[in-house]
């Protein structure tokens, strides 16, 4: 079929410090089609799609659309030719109705509000694209599905040509999943452009027509969607691996159970199940891997773990004794600890110095108070020998913690969570955005501890991370439990076909 | 019976205007979430701003503009604290009302106890002013009043019925919306913020220009705190302000009547009424046990810094 | 940010030194600017603060005077300060202060007769209560129901203003008197004065060390840091967050109320109408002027009494009695713009070529 391009993306190259998140991409869009952009975190895509948008400039490349150069200097360049986004975060006023929402978004509309117009315009549209949409209903009372329905129909009324998802079904049920794909598909068929960005195999080789897979800001792989496999693109997404450099491997065999979870639900922030009732053995000198998609259920189930969040049902036991409703400060005691996701919102703060840091959990041990009385000595004395243990890089032990590197940052927090002995780690991406040299520290700091006998919950999105670090992996999709394996006993392929939904 | 009821209810309108202008500039302002809790202080400027004036010119519309004026600059100073300096908008207002509850005591002590010559007069609307009861209580009023019956239908169309009262109700509940889509976000608050104090200050010219004729220190006597009260009483709606304006102007003043017939109950529980209610109000419309959302702007107080993002 | 050619960047960190520095340059500059406000109003600036300073601060029965005007500032300036130590936004020291007042104030006049030091720590608890119990209506909401304190603690204001004034007009009325107050408490109870000054002035310092060295130095102090900078981390580290806003807020009103106290007892020697003057929102200033620091409020609660003090003399003279209450606001004005200066770096725009992160 002879078709133009609506859109080239020519040699994009957009460097950030010494990050390279674009290197010379080339892209290519044509009317009607959906194209997926697949690839880990990090490979580049939102990158990609903010130089399109013109939220970004990049260093080099060039962009045409229809044929003819544009600039894209600032998002309304994006916007007047017709190219929109539907972002992870939503721009949705709460208390505001969806009329209102997208009357809001329309730029070049009315100044007085006729509600009529937009209702109108959007049941015309809802029937048009499959898009299920209530005009009067406010923001807050919408599901998260129902939201993004809304973002979608703020590019419609404006007339959209090309439409940008970010991750659309990171926060859909599969059912939801499915009815958005329907719509875009009808959108397609209309003449309009999807992008989709995801991560997702299963969904994109079922979805689009075809898929570009980044990965470290470079293209690695472009199909069509017929000729793609779930091989192929597991290859392209993680890149050609066997499973050299193995650091560990002394296998202990008789191990004790550490912990025991049952039947474990958990929701998420939006209400939606998280973990639909996963059961798994932890046991003691293990390095037990998550591996999954982001968005499977690996942020919850650390939270749940560690206190942070609430368990709905099921039981989680350690060393037989039941912990499901115990507060976070019990479990603390109990020898549970925590590397959070996101370490400078909940971990570290970023406003207090290195020494208030370093005792978040333990002001209260004998050792740093007495009878509430800080004592600042043996506080300073603990923090230099975190700094000294763990090779941590500082401008003072004053300075607040803020202004240290994101490697050095990490190993304080690590450094004070491992300081009690803990018997059970909880390390959610541990390495995520580090530099190699703070990455084999950490590393080696956590096989130190399953030495010890701790027993480690690593959750990575890298597959190398999971296969040179643990002896064991669960796989989770959607919230749901795959397979649980050897790291010796499977290999890349199986454990990305769970990864994508495939049951063992 | 009649007779007082009716000069009861004129009165309460009287009253009801003069704190109304402060709540509507108010309401704007937390919409587009800043809080000023200098009012009481800005109302006493734009009182004492407009009397020196009208003392001094004999001429009404020059001291309403002189308010206003007053309220402007003021309210640009304050855009100037919170939104660009990005300073603690309660440390801010806290500055605003000390500095202008003494400055206008200061630039007014020469026209203190002194009566104006001119004053706004009520005018009877020809025709509508002939209907019984209705005419003697809506259509008896003088300017500032009239003025308020057309302001009140204005905003409440503003704020729900247009665009830019869309990007008004976005300004205090998401402001880096806005901001990604290209709009000026500091120029609409400083624009609200200045607004808002204009309206402040012509409350206060309700005062010395209408309800009296003359200045005294401080002869706000809280409204300022009633106005900021009728905010959250109000839901952040100018209808419910309208409502509750007329509420606790009732109230007062059938307070102050009440002492002859009701002997047992003081005074003082009518003037704690407003303030209790509010209390009541924002519990029951921004606790967080309500299923609904909470109607309190998201972003009131909270500074915007672009580099947050 | 940008404004024309001047670009903000914000400091990570400031130093010590900039930190006390910066505010006092800009009290110091506000001063000057309302030398302004007195040449207008027909004086000679110099002069008229010459007479200020003199008697406020360096004449014996001038700075007993002030010291004693700044007894209740200073509890209402700890007050404020602790409670914005961890962000909670308590404006309602003024009715706090009032509350606490009418309970201590209320068994001084009517409560039953006790034998010497008993009767002090009788009233010295019953104003920390009071102060404390209203306190605790804006913190439960705020706690449990996630409600806005700062329109609570302001309407809870006038509430208790205007129940003091109902008592004062009414029930408690002293006999024979034309305004709003009581009689004189029993001289039994009336606090000592020393040269002049009230002895709660070590009261205040006593409590306002403790709590500098309570926040610096205990473990509780450093949770309320932690909850300052960040709920989140609290609750990660099992910090009980709620329980230290009720904490927190309920001390914050004690304080506040323990100015009833001092005033009472030592000042006044009675209870009236308006007993506060305001106090409550000058403590609001007070703290922040104080970066918050309960060592430092006691230096700039002393500063402003001696500027009402002060204006009260030059009264004398002619000055309009406002004068320290513009002075007070345009000090406050200034310090609010020098606080700008140590958040935000300035540096002059060189035009770049766009090629950089800007989100």
């Amino acid at each position: 079929m002879e078709k133009t391009a609506i859109l080239e993306m020519k040699g994009i190259t957009k460097k950030f410090e010494n990050v390279m998140a674009n290197d010379h991409i080339d892209l290519q869009l044509f009317p009607g089609e959906i194209h997926a952009l697949l690839g880990e975190n990090g490979s580049g895509k939102s990158t990609l799609m903010n130089v399109l948008l013109g939220i970004y400039k990049p260093n080099h490349g060039e962009i045409f659309f229809n044929g003819e150069k544009v600039n894209m200097k600032t998002p309304k360049n994006a916007a007047d030719l017709g190219i929109g986004m539907v972002h992870q975060h939503f721009a949705l006023i709460q208390p505001l109705s969806v009329a209102e929402n997208i009357f809001l978004s329309i730029e070049k509309g009315s100044f007085i509000l006729n509600q009529q117009k937009i209702e109108k315009q959007i049941s015309e549209y809802s029937q048009k694209f499959a898009l299920d949409v209530d005009p009067k209903a406010k923001i807050w009372q919408l599901s998260v599905g129902e939201q993004q329905r809304v973002e979608i129909m703020k590019l419609l009324c404006r007339d959209s040509r090309i439409l940008v998802l970010d991750e659309p079904s990171a926060v859909l049920t599969p059912q939801e999943a499915n009815e958005m794909f329907k719509t875009l598909r009808r959108m397609a068929d209309e003449g309009k452009s999807v992008i989709v960005i995801s991560h997702k195999m299963n969904e994109v080789m079922e979805h689009a027509d075809r898929i570009t897979v980044l990965k470290n800001g470079r293209i690695a792989d472009e199909m069509l969607a017929a000729e793609a496999s779930i091989e192929r693109l597991t290859r392209a997404v993680v890149g050609e691996r066997d499973i050299a450099q193995v650091i560990h491997k002394p296998q202990h065999q008789d191990k004790d159970l550490l912990v025991e979870a049952t039947q474990l639900r958990v929701f998420n922030d939006k209400g939606l199940v998280a973990l639909h009732d996963i059961s798994f053995q932890l046991f003691e000198g293990e390095i037990f891997g998550i591996a999954g998609v982001a968005g499977s259920g690996q942020r919850e189930l650390a939270e749940a773990l560690a206190g942070v969040r609430k368990i709905s049902s099921g039981s989680v036991a350690m060393k037989g004794v039941p912990i499901t409703n115990k507060n976070i400060e019990e479990r603390i005691s109990m020898g549970i600890s925590f590397i959070p996701e996101d370490r400078l919102k909940m971990g570290l703060i970023p406003g207090m110095n290195m020494m208030k840091n370093a005792i978040l959990k333990e002001f209260k041990a004998r050792d740093y108070s007495k009878y509430g009385i800080l004592r600042n000595k043996s506080i300073r004395a603990l923090t230099q020998s975190y700094v000294q243990r763990h090779d941590i890089k500082h401008g003072g032990l004053d300075l607040p913690v803020g202004l240290m590197s994101g490697g050095n940052q990490q190993k304080l927090l690590i450094a004070r969570e491992i300081n009690g002995k803990p018997l059970l780690i909880i390390a959610a991406y541990p390495v995520r955005g580090l530099d190699i040299g703070a990455t084999v520290s950490i590393h080696q700091t956590l096989l130190e501890q399953r030495d010890r006998g701790a027993c480690v919950l690593l959750i990575s999105e890298e597959l190398d991370e999971i296969f040179e670090m643990c002896d064991r992996v669960a796989v989770l999709c959607d919230g749901k439990l795959m397979g649980i394996r050897n790291t010796d006993e499977t290999d890349y392929g199986e454990i990305g076909r769970m990864m994508s939904g495939e049951s063992a | 019976m009649i007779t007082l009821l009716t000069s009861i209810c004129a009165t309460a309108i009287v009253y009801a205007v003069s704190i109304l202008y402060a709540a509507i500039g108010e309401i704007f302002s937390q919409r587009a979430g800043i809080m000023n809790l200098g009012i009481e202080g800005i109302m006493l400027m734009g009182a004492v701003s407009g009397f020196l004036t009208v003392y001094y010119t004999n001429n009404l519309v020059l001291a309403f503009a002189a308010s206003i004026l007053v309220g402007v600059v003021l309210g640009f100073v304050f855009a100037f604290l919170t939104v660009t300096l990005h300073a603690d908008q309660i440390v801010c207002g806290m500055a605003f009302l000390i500095l202008c509850s003494g400055l206008s005591g200061f630039i007014g002590k020469r026209v203190t106890g002194i009566a104006s010559a001119v004053k706004f007069e009520k005018i009877d609307i020809p025709v509508l002013s002939r209907i019984p009861v209705i005419g003697d209580i809506f259509f008896k009023q003088d300017f500032l009043v009239y003025l308020m019956y057309i302001i009140i239908p204005l905003s409440i169309f503003y704020i729900y019925k247009t665009r830019a009262g869309l990007i008004l109700r976005a300004l205090g509940e998401n402001p880096a919306s806005l901001d990604t889509a290209g709009i000026n976000v500091f120029a609409l608050r400083y624009a609200y913020v200045m607004f808002a104090c204009a309206m402040t200050a012509i409350s206060g010219a309700c005062i010395s220009l209408s309800y009296t004729n003359f200045w005294n220190e401080g002869m706000t006597g809280g409204k300022g705190w009633i106005a900021f009260s009728l905010v959250a009483f109000s839901r952040w709606n100018p209808w419910y302000a309208l409502h509750g304006a007329l509420l606790f102007g009732g109230i007062s003043i059938i307070g102050m009547n009440l002492q002859i017939y009701l002997p047992g109950v003081p005074s003082q529980f009518y003037g704690m009424l407003p303030y209790a209610a509010t209390v009541f109000a924002l519990i029951i419309t921004t606790g967080s046990f309500r299923k609904k959302h909470t109607e309190e702007p998201a972003a009131l107080c909270q500074i915007y810094d672009r580099e947050d993002r | 940010m940008k404004i024309g050619t001047l670009r903000f960047e914000k400091k990570q960190t400031v130093s010590l030194y900039k930190k006390i520095l910066n505010p006092i340059v800009f009290i110091i500059l506000g001063m000057a600017f309302s030398c302004v406000f007195i040449a207008a109003a027909g004086f000679q600036p110099i002069a008229v603060f010459a007479k200020m300073i003199s008697y406020s601060f360096l004449s014996a029965k001038g700075f007993s005077s002030s010291v004693n005007a700044a007894l209740p500032l200073m509890f209402c300036g700890l007050s404020v300060a602790i409670a914005f130590k961890m962000n909670l936004n308590n404006i309602g020291a003024e009715g706090q202060y009032a509350i606490g007042a009418i309970l201590g104030g209320g068994f001084a006049l009517y409560g039953p007769d006790l034998p010497a030091p008993f009767s002090w720590i009788a009233v010295f608890l019953l104003c920390a209560l009071g102060g404390g119990l209203w306190a605790l209506i804006a913190a439960a909401l705020k706690a449990y129901w996630k409600i806005n304190e700062t329109i609570v603690t302001l309407m809870l204001n006038y509430i208790a203003l205007l129940l003091l004034d109902y008592l004062c007009y009414g029930p408690w009325m002293a006999p024979k008197q034309t305004t709003a107050m009581t009689s004189t408490i029993p001289k039994s109870l009336y606090l000592p004065m020393i040269n002049g000054i009230s002895s709660g002035v070590f009261l205040a310092i006593l409590i306002a060390v403790l709590l500098y060295l309570f926040l610096r130095y205990t473990t509780v102090g450093y949770r309320i840091d932690v909850i300052k900078n960040s709920v989140r981390s609290a609750e990660y580290a099992g910090i009980p967050v709620k329980k230290f806003i009720l904490i927190v807020f309920v001390l914050s009103g004690a304080l506040a109320g323990l100015a009833g106290f001092v005033e009472v007892t030592g000042i006044l020697h009675r209870v009236q109408s308006q007993l506060p003057r305001g106090s409550g929102y000058t403590g609001i200033v007070i703290a922040y002027l104080s970066q918050f620091n309960p060592l430092a409020v006691i230096i700039v609660a002393i500063l402003f009494g001696g500027l009402q003090n002060g204006s009260a003399i030059v009264q004398i003279m002619g000055v309009p009695s406002q004068i320290a209450t513009m002075i007070q606001g345009t000090i406050m004005v200034f310090v609010i713009v020098g606080e700008f200066f140590n958040h935000y770096r300035i540096s002059v725009d060189r035009e770049e070529k766009k090629g950089g992160a800007r989100t």
